[in-house]
Order: structure tokens, then C-alpha cells, then sequence
């Protein structure tokens, strides 16, 4: 019977004296994962090193999913506890073995903090191993480099036994790195930036600009649903959706056709500066990766980062696009990205847009434009929507 | 007025009654138009689907609207057989299925399929050894239904599941339109590829169901048209059926451990008064766990059940004789065939339902009707 779910955290276990709050955060967030997913208050012991979560007589299975979407788990087994008593042990042991899917070689690990258990480590180590050993056909004893290491661990109120370990998504936990601002587009790039952002224990909110009437509703409630999916590992992601179409408009009347991305993204830049600021938030996140297009050269890279002093994290920057591709396919946004909805980007695209566009260039073009008023009214507009792990019930069915 | 006939129908909840009103009205728009009220009918959809998702434990993508149990049993087997025809032509199921799936079999083999039907054993039951034994190089698909809509046998699931995961390149179909919300049913823990569910089995509106696909799985739609449901099944979507089966769903959720649990012990307590009161009735199927607490299938022998279905009819207690669907057919339950049970106690079969909100008072008024009819009919005791 499992009696706990063990959970290593390994990374943040290097932080010497911030591993405390680091610990906390990773206690918390798993609370909420389960909470959210299963209903349920976790009870979790912090010990040695490690996490315990208490089943009180649920299967261990129940609680995977909530692990698997908790950023600092570095990996998880489920632990049976039995009474201090050899024959029980060794029954308990096997069983544990059984629920194996077949391993050539094994061995058994023990320790045993409780010094009046009369058996010494390495004779419980023969003991246990012989008695899986001797009920097991075609097992091979492997002390080295074992298919399956069985633990056991003697303490004051009982012997547990684990040997399952599935492993977690290892990062940060969340809200242990401070906060960024992700500019999210709905293409497929931006949210994997997000959930890598994310990883490194940094509370993210998104910020997507929207140009309505040329983009349409739906593609705002794509750029929700991408949030909703960055949300599992989070909890909550608020979005900024910056009314957009005003600044597009006059960037197209007053500037070179060829120079309207890199402008644009000026824009854009300036504005998510702007709402990190009123946000606290330190950094702005984007899907960028070099050379993927016109605006991503390292031209374009430096002509754009110009406008502004806050740090730009480029998640994805060498990346090729199969790579992230790969990464979105996994935790499922390439679906939702490759919904076929124009986005702010797509509306206003030159013919020819600059790879290598100048500083000075943009300069001239925008000297036409009231900068600071534009970039304050979309800021002033911008409309905040919190977007949770599950989809709000906006009309109250359920 | 007691209604006891919930197997071939249920009455429908007052919140999903409500729901579905409430969308007629004010969400009429169809969630492929781009304007708003094309796009409110579109969350309506998707957050529907999320509930419906998350009752069965399995991913929003994963489930597939259609009208009901019979077109979810027929894109199952159709649209696995005609997409995956490449890798074999052979199809396992049982003999005890409802007549969507035997029917869609039987149109199969016209197509040059082969099809396996296995046995039961005299209480309704699949041996899992036998599918084990009967698999081929070309079987592609096994369909094994969850609760048996005539007798109750719950089918051992996790079992076949478990051998049909040895065998990765077979589908393996569940009709759970009888069990989904009275029976537990864990999709991916028993390595289940497709289910059944439809809606008025569960106090939801009748035309709507759901077909539960893997994640991966291509079917050949049985519908073609504007591309809805992934493409599977073309056709506007049934809004207010479907806000109303989910929230069916839901609520069924919400009550079915409880419920369940209930029930069993409601059914226990009947069974051992009919063993002690009515010592001449027979009990169709197991009376243990094996049995769905929510169907009783009894025979009076020598008596027909239509005639014991009106006796109780005159008492408003509403029953049925074997499966509703196929009621009206002047032959033998081919469950009841398949079960070898003598013809004259198959002949004095009747099928009493329950659902959600049966009390136990109500099983003691059935009783007490059975036995007053059982009177009238000069057969009692």
C-alpha cells in the first residue's frame, strides 16, 4: 500500500541560503496544482532533502498529472510504508518489485536512520535483494548499473520501500525569479518562449496587441486559449491586449512601406516597457529566433531593442524551427497556434520588408509620429484579462 | 407513478432543461460564424466540451459530438474499419451488444470484413482469455460493450484492456452508453482507444452523444460537409444539446460515487427479498459486483413478460421487456439467447431500470406492486 509520494527538487537544492523560499514556493505551487486538478488539500512534509506527499489511502496515480505540470519537480516515486517487522518488509518489498514491468537486474539499496532495528544496512540490503531474487525467474543481480534500484529506508515510525521514479519537468518553481512580460502573438513561437520563461521559475504575463477590425475576435480568444495552456504551469497569466490598430494605421499613412515592421515592432516595444514598468516587471519575453525573418536578423534585432533599456529575453533565439516546433507540439500549443487567424502581424505586412533596416532610418520615419502619445493612449486602453487553468464559465452553465 | 424503465430512457434534469432553454435563447449563433454571436456560441461549444471531457478523464481534443449512441457505436466501428482496412480486416466483438454495434458489424461484413462474435457465459459475461484467443494478424478492432443494456453485467474491462495493449496495432472500442455515469470507466488506465456515451441515458436531452477518440486516431467520417468536429462529423453543431449533455455530465459526475454506492445496497436488499418473498423468480445476470446496481433483470417462469410489463403498468410502475430497442420485434433477447438461458424463462423476462433519485422507498413500492400484480395473474408463490 502506498503511504507517500517522494519528491526531489534537485536544482533549487544548490541555492544554499535562498533554498528555503525556494522550497516554500515549490510546496505551494504543488498545493495548488492538486488543488486545482484534483479538488483536494495535499498534506506535504518537507524532510531531508525531499517532499512527501501524503496519500491518506488514494492512489498514487491520481496525483501525477499535478506533478507533471509543477516546474522544480525534478522527479517523483511512489513509497510504501510497513511496520518495522523483517517478514513484512521482505512481503512488501517484492510486491513493490512485481509492480515493475519486468527488469533484467536490480538492486537493493537501504538505510537505516533508526539504529534499533536490529539489522544492519548492508545485511538488510543481502536479505532483501536475496528474497526478490529468489522469487523472480531470470534476474540478474546489477550493483553498478541496475535496471531498477529497490530503496529501502528504516526509520523510527516504519520501513519505506520505493522504486519507481517518473521524472518531473526539473526547472524553477514558479514565482521564485521574479516577473517578465511575454510578448504574445498567437503564432507558434511566442507561447513556447512563455513556457521556457516560465520553467526558469519566472512569473510571466503576456502582453498581445490586437487590431481590430483587421484581426478579428477570435484570433484574441486563440492568444487566451495559448495563455489558458501557459496557465497549467502557473495558475494564472494575466494579458494585456493592447488596442493595436491606430498605431498601425498611422505608421502605414507616415512611414516607408518597407520599414513598417521594424517600426511596428518599435511600437510594440515601447508599449510592453511601458505596461512592465506599471507591472514590476523586470524583463520582456519574445519568441524571436535569429534570422527566422525579416525582423529577427540581428539588424532588425538591434535597429528594434534601440527604443528601449529594459532586458529582452530571447528564449528561443538559436533555435531552429523544428526545435521549437518540437517544444510546442509537447506541451500543446501548436494546435491552438496554427489556428489559421490573422494576427496584428500578418495585417499590415510591406511587400519588401527590410533585413538590415537602420536606426537612424526609423528615426526619420517616425519623426512624423506623436511617439508618446501613441505608445500612452494604447497603454491607457489596454485592456487586463486574467486567464486561469480552466476555461472562466462566462455564462454560467456550469 | 413509478418510473423504473431508466435503462431505455431518462427522465430529463430541470438544470439541463433550463441550460438548453437559456441557449435557444440567447445563444442561438453558430459557432463558425466569425461575429460575436458566432464566436459566444463557440466558447459555449468549447467549454462543453471541456466538461464532457473532463467526466470521462480524458482531453477536450479527445471528444467528438455526435447524435447520440447509435452514431457514436457506427463512426467507431465504420470510421476505424474503413480508415485502417490497410492493415486487416477483422473485427472482435461479443454477442450481447446492443444492435448499433451488431448491425454496423454485420453492414461491415457486406464490405468484406470479417467479424468475430464472441460468447457469454450464462450470467452475461466476456472471458477476456476468449478475446485473447480469437485476436489475428488482421484484427484491427475489438468493441466490448461496458454494462449490458439487458441483463447489467458489467464487462471486465480492465482486463481486455490490459491484453490489448500487448497488441498496439488493434483498436479497442468501449459502448459505455449504459454504464457511462452509473459504472466506474477509467478510459486510459483500461488502454480504451474509443467509447460511446450518449446524453438521455443520463437525464440529459436525447439526439446528443459523445464519441471519445485518442488523441492520434484517424476515423473515416461517416459525414462530410463543412468540417465541424475535427472533420470526424460535419453538420452545425447541436448547441443546446450539447450545453445540456454536458451539464448532464456534470452533475452525473458530481452524484455517481454516492449514487452507485447507494444503489448497491438498494439492489442487495432487493434481491434478497425476492429470494425470500418470491422464491419463483429468476434473477438474469450476476448479483454481485459483476451486476450494474442500477438494472434488474428478473423472470417469472410461464409467464410472459409483456403480459407481467402491463400487470405493473396497471399499477403505474413502468418497466420494460428485455431492451426497448428491439422490443417491438417479435423474437427471442439475442443477450438472453447468447446467456443459453431456457427460452421460457427468457420469455417471462422483464428489465427494471434505475437511476439517479430512486429511493428506497420506491424499490419497496415495486415489490409491493410486483407482488400485487404477480397476484392478480394467479402466480404468486
Amino acid at each position: 500500500m502506498y503511504e507517500y509520494i517522494l519528491i526531489r527538487y534537485g536544482e533549487i537544492g544548490l541555492k544554499g541560503k535562498n533554498q528555503r523560499d525556494f522550497i516554500k514556493q515549490l510546496v505551494k505551487n504543488i498545493k495548488r496544482s492538486v488543488k486545482s486538478n484534483l479538488g483536494k488539500d495535499a498534506q506535504i512534509n518537507i524532510e531531508r532533502g525531499r517532499l512527501f506527499l501524503k496519500l491518506n489511502g488514494d492512489d498514487p496515480e491520481i496525483y501525477y498529472p499535478s506533478l507533471n505540470r509543477v516546474f522544480g519537480v525534478l522527479s517523483y516515486s511512489p513509497v510504501r510504508k510497513v511496520n518495522l517487522d523483517l517478514e513484512t518488509i521482505k512481503a512488501s518489498a517484492l510486491e513493490e518489485f512485481q509492480s515493475l514491468p519486468k527488469p533484467q537486474s536490480f538492486r537493493v539499496t537501504a538505510s537505516r536512520s533508526n539504529k534499533r532495528f536490529p539489522m544492519k544496512s548492508p545485511e538488510l540490503q543481502k536479505t532483501i535483494g536475496s528474497h526478490i531474487y529468489n522469487n523472480i525467474t531470470d534476474l540478474k543481480v546489477n550493483l553498478h548499473q541496475p535496471d531498477v534500484e529497490v530503496f529501502l529506508e528504516i526509520r523510527d515510525e516504519g520501513a519505506y520501500i520505493y522504486s519507481k521514479k517518473l521524472s518531473g519537468l526539473g526547472g524553477m518553481p514558479v514565482g521564485t525569479g521574479g516577473k517578465a512580460m511575454l510578448l504574445l502573438s498567437g503564432g507558434i513561437d511566442s507561447p513556447v518562449a512563455g513556457w521556457l520563461t516560465i520553467k526558469r521559475g519566472i512569473v510571466v504575463e503576456a502582453i498581445h496587441f490586437h487590431s481590430y477590425p483587421y484581426t478579428s475576435e477570435r484570433s484574441k480568444e486563440k492568444v487566451l486559449d495559448l495563455a489558458k495552456v501557459l496557465a497549467q504551469y502557473t495558475g494564472q497569466i494575466n494579458v494585456h491586449i493592447v488596442p493595436f490598430t491606430k498605431i498601425q494605421e498611422e505608421i502605414s499613412k507616415n512611414c516607408y512601406e518597407s520599414l513598417w515592421i521594424t517600426i511596428m515592432r518599435r511600437f510594440m516595444f515601447r508599449i510592453a516597457e511601458k505596461i512592465a514598468h506599471n507591472r514590476k516587471a523586470l524583463a520582456l519575453v519574445t519568441g524571436e529566433s535569429l534570422g527566422q525573418v525579416a525582423s529577427q536578423t540581428i539588424d532588425s534585432m538591434y535597429a528594434i531593442n534601440h527604443v528601449i533599456n529594459t532586458p529582452v529575453l530571447r528564449p528561443l533565439v538559436t533555435m531552429d524551427k523544428e526545435e521549437i516546433m518540437t517544444i510546442a507540439k509537447k506541451i500543446d500549443t501548436y494546435d491552438i497556434s496554427i489556428r489559421p487567424y490573422e494576427d496584428c502581424c500578418t495585417v499590415f505586412l510591406p511587400k519588401e520588408p527590410k533585413t538590415k533596416p537602420k536606426v537612424e532610418a526609423c528615426e526619420k520615419g517616425e519623426a512624423r509620429l506623436n511617439i508618446d502619445e501613441l505608445v500612452n493612449e494604447a497603454v491607457e486602453n489596454t485592456e487586463i484579462i486574467a486567464v486561469y487553468r480552466d476555461r472562466k464559465d462566462e455564462y454560467g452553465f456550469f | 407513478m413509478l418510473y423504473l424503465d431508466n435503462s431505455a430512457t431518462t427522465k430529463t434534469h430541470p438544470e439541463v432543461i433550463k441550460v438548453m432553454a437559456d441557449v435557444m435563447e440567447n445563444y442561438f449563433g453558430n459557432p463558425s460564424s466569425l461575429h460575436q454571436k458566432g464566436l459566444e456560441a463557440e466558447k459555449l461549444l468549447s467549454k462543453s466540451r471541456e466538461v464532457v471531457a473532463r467526466s470521462l478523464g480524458v482531453l477536450p481534443q479527445e471528444i467528438i459530438f455526435t447524435s447520440g449512441g447509435t452514431e457514436g457505436d457506427n463512426l467507431a466501428l465504420k470510421g476505424i474499419a474503413l480508415a485502417y482496412q490497410n492493415r486487416g480486416k477483422h473485427i472482435i466483438t461479443t454477442k450481447i451488444e446492443h444492435p448499433a454495434i451488431i448491425n454496423s458489424c454485420a453492414q461491415l461484413e457486406e464490405l468484406g470484413f470479417e467479424v468475430t462474435y464472441l460468447d457469454v457465459d450464462e450470467l452475461g459475461l466476456v472471458n477476456p482469455q476468449d478475446v485473447e484467443k480469437n485476436i489475428k494478424n488482421e484484427t484491427i478492432l475489438i468493441s466490448v460493450m461496458h454494462v449490458n443494456n439487458e441483463v447489467g453485467s458489467i464487462q471486465p474491462l480492465a482486463q481486455i484492456g490490459e491484453i490489448i495493449k500487448n497488441y498496439p496495432k488493434i483498436f479497442f472500442h468501449v459502448d459505455a452508453v449504459q454504464g457511462f455515469g452509473k459504472a466506474p470507466l477509467e478510459l486510459k488506465e483500461w488502454n480504451i482507444d474509443l467509447a460511446t456515451i450518449s446524453g438521455h441515458k443520463i437525464h440529459g436531452p436525447k439526439g446528443i452523444g459523445a464519441l471519445y477518440v485518442k488523441k492520434g486516431l484517424n476515423l473515416f467520417p461517416l459525414f462530410t460537409g463543412g468540417g465541424q468536429e475535427n472533420n470526424v462529423r460535419s453538420g452545425t453543431e447541436n448547441l443546446p444539446a450539447i450545453v445540456g449533455f454536458a451539464k448532464a455530465c456534470q452533475i452525473a459526475r458530481e452524484i455517481f460515487v454516492d449514487d452507485s454506492k447507494k444503489m448497491r445496497l438498494y439492489k442487495e436488499k432487493c434481491l434478497e427479498i425476492l429470494k425470500k418473498d418470491f422464491p419463483q423468480i429468476i434473477i438474469n445476470g450476476p448479483k454481485d459486483e459483476k451486476s450494474s446496481p442500477y438494472i434488474l433483470n428478473i423472470s417469472v417462469p410461464k409467464l410472459q413478460g409483456e403480459i407481467l410489463l402491463h400487470a405493473l403498468e396497471e399499477e403505474e410502475v413502468y418497466v420494460s421487456t428485455g431492451s426497448a430497442c428491439s422490443s417491438k420485434k417479435d423474437i427471442l433477447s439475442p443477450v438472453l439467447s447468447a446467456m443459453k438461458i431456457d427460452k421460457e424463462i427468457m420469455q417471462g423476462s422483464i428489465r427494471v431500470s434505475f437511476s439517479y433519485g430512486v429511493t428506497e422507498k420506491d424499490i419497496e413500492e415495486f415489490l409491493d406492486a410486483l407482488a400485487r400484480a404477480l397476484k392478480r395473474l394467479g402466480k404468486r408463490g
